[in-house]
């Protein structure tokens, strides 16, 4: 693995740093706090500033919740979360794609739209895991057809008249290619 | 038990052989739902929009609901409890809790460090499923979670978990001073309590711009504002400068999020998914305000990135206030706001639709159709929940 900057650290240093520093550096430092304005917090009132921030390493965490499933987990936190969520672990090649997103920061763009890849593949998935479980897919149903139809009639029945037809012509100009190929093969 | 099954983007079942949740840590509950509300950011799921959204997940951050189990560690709820749950999903304990940033925890979601855990909100929200069903686990359930006060409508109650808390908060964080004039873009459930709730903080005007009518004329009503539909507009940016004695407003309110329309570029742009969604309403908020002035964004955005007006935002000194609602944090007085009758909540409710009719809900939502506001969702079971 390439020794890149991030293994050579070993958290967690940071508080050590800045108590070393407050304690001797910067009373070195000219001026130093001299306009420091607790006053002046653009993040109040959302964030009552309590000090808790500089005391990020010793807050009480509640017991771990047991892990016995997958939990994939953001490379930008050392470790999963005290409580986490346990619907739908990854699976099959959704899980694997997923699994390859994770090894990426939230900063970048491979994380995320692998994701979203996974995302599509897993719709997939489903299809293929229905049919296993000899559940046949309802659009009228799980598209909500049913609110089109009740509110939007003229407008549906046109979208699903123009989508039938173009299926159809697709299907008759494909079916039409297959016959031509097949009557210069057997002539 | 049923709940709401995600099978992909625009696809829903309604699923009555969906597991019942189990009490997975001492501090867990479940809750029996009693109510559920469909949100704008639900639709963002629906439409594919949110990384890692897996098929199978139910939705729902809003929900109330009777509490049925506890966990070993929990003391201040019992069984039978009828709470309300904000959609925060919170320890109390991380730094970011102490400093009521309740929506920021540290210590609920592990798939993504931008984002707090939320309940039914794909995995980039730490993987819970949400309270569209039955039955939710909930857990760290002695944060968050409140008991609905004596007298409280559980219609109000199921509110409080996300709509008014978020609508307030955008006011809140916007620093709106008084006499201000304060635009709104975006006259979806948020806009509407958001300018209803810049009143609060003793607003002079309020302007709420969106392009759907039906919306606009509630919006006008419910929030006692100035509506317009900027597809009467050349310019929206010059409409508000003109509006406001070509100054710009004092304050700028983004309630929409990713899936604004009515700018050609980010429209495209966002579809393709080449950005995070459109950031019009962004774009418009930050061109629109005063200079030294205060855009506030409540509206969703999804990672990595937006198209957005940096320059306009360092040159006209711009500040910008955004997180998600910090909902335990303004319970008290929003509760206190809702008793007394000066917010009322439930107004903001069009439909009431059956569980069982989830992807109809959606659907409507999606499409807006017969001109909706909010739907809510009521399980088989809580019909006489009161």
């Amino acid at each position: 693995m390439k020794n890149v900057l991030e293994n050579i650290i070993e958290p967690p240093l940071d508080r050590k740093i800045a108590n070393r520093n407050m304690d001797d550096r910067v009373q070195d430092i000219p001026g130093w706090g001299m306009d420091a304005d607790p006053e002046n917090d653009p993040t109040y009132p959302m964030k009552h500033s309590n000090g808790a921030d500089h005391d990020r390493l010793n807050y009480v965490k509640a017991p771990q919740q047991r892990q016995d499933m997958e939990v994939l987990r953001s490379i930008e936190r050392p470790n999963i979360t005290r409580v986490f969520g346990t619907s739908t672990p990854p699976s099959g090649l959704s899980g694997a794609i997923r699994r390859y997103a994770y090894k990426f920061s939230e900063a970048t763009a491979t994380h995320w739209m692998t994701l979203i890849l996974a995302d599509r593949v897993d719709v997939i998935q489903g299809k293929i895991n229905d049919l296993k479980n000899g559940v046949l897919p309802n659009p009228w149903v799980e598209r909500g057809w049913n609110a089109e139809w009740k509110y939007n009639r003229p407008a549906f029945v046109t979208r699903m008249t123009v989508t039938a037809l173009v299926i159809t012509a697709g299907i008759i100009l494909l079916t039409r290619k297959t016959r031509s190929k097949q009557s210069i093969a057997n002539s | 038990m049923l709940a709401m099954n995600f099978r992909g983007p625009y696809q829903i079942r309604p699923d009555r052989n969906r597991p019942m949740p189990e009490i997975e840590h001492p501090y867990d509950a479940i809750v029996r739902v009693t109510r559920s509300l469909i949100c704008g950011s639900d639709l963002h799921l629906y439409h594919g929009m949110v990384p890692d959204t897996r098929v199978g997940m139910t939705f729902g951050h809003e929900f109330t609901g009777v509490v049925e189990e506890i966990g070993s560690g929990v003391q201040n709820l019992k069984v039978g409890d009828h709470v309300l749950v904000p959609f925060n999903i919170a320890c109390g304990s991380c730094p970011f809790c102490k400093q009521e940033l309740y929506g920021n925890c540290h210590e609920a979601n592990s798939e993504a460090t931008a984002v707090g855990g939320f309940f039914g909100y794909a995995h980039t929200g730490g993987g819970y499923d949400g309270g569209q069903g039955e039955y939710v686990r909930v857990p760290y359930a002695d944060v968050s979670p409140t008991k609905i006060p004596e007298g409280m409508d559980i219609e109000d109650a199921v509110l409080l978990t996300d709509v008014v808390p978020t609508g307030y908060q955008a006011a809140e964080q916007a620093g709106i001073q008084k006499g201000d004039t304060v635009v709104v873009f975006g006259a979806g459930p948020i806009g509407i309590m958001s300018a209803r709730c810049a009143w609060l903080f003793g607003a002079g005007r309020v302007i709420i711009i969106d392009h759907i009518d039906y919306r606009l004329e509630f919006a006008r009503k419910y929030s006692f504002c100035e509506a317009y539909n900027f597809k009467e507009m050349k310019d929206p940016v010059v409409f508000v400068k003109k509006l406001t004695d070509w100054y710009g407003a004092d304050v700028c309110i983004d309630a929409v999020g990713c899936e604004a329309v009515g700018h050609g570029l980010q429209d495209i742009t966002g579809r393709m998914l080449l950005q995070a969604g459109s950031a019009t309403a962004f774009h418009w908020a930050v061109n629109s305000v005063k200079k030294g002035g205060i855009v506030s964004i409540i509206g969703v955005y999804g990672p990595p990135w937006n198209l957005a007006p940096l320059g306009s935002i360092m040159n006209k000194g711009i500040t910008i206030r955004a997180n998600q609602a910090s909902v335990k944090r303004l319970l008290p007085k929003l509760i206190d706001h809702v008793m007394s009758g000066r917010l009322n909540p439930k107004g903001i409710i069009s439909h009431r639709i059956p569980l069982e009719e989830v992807s109809d809900a959606y659907r409507m939502f999606s499409k807006k159709l017969d001109n909706i506001i909010k739907p809510l969702l009521i399980p088989p079971r809580a019909a006489y929940a009161a």
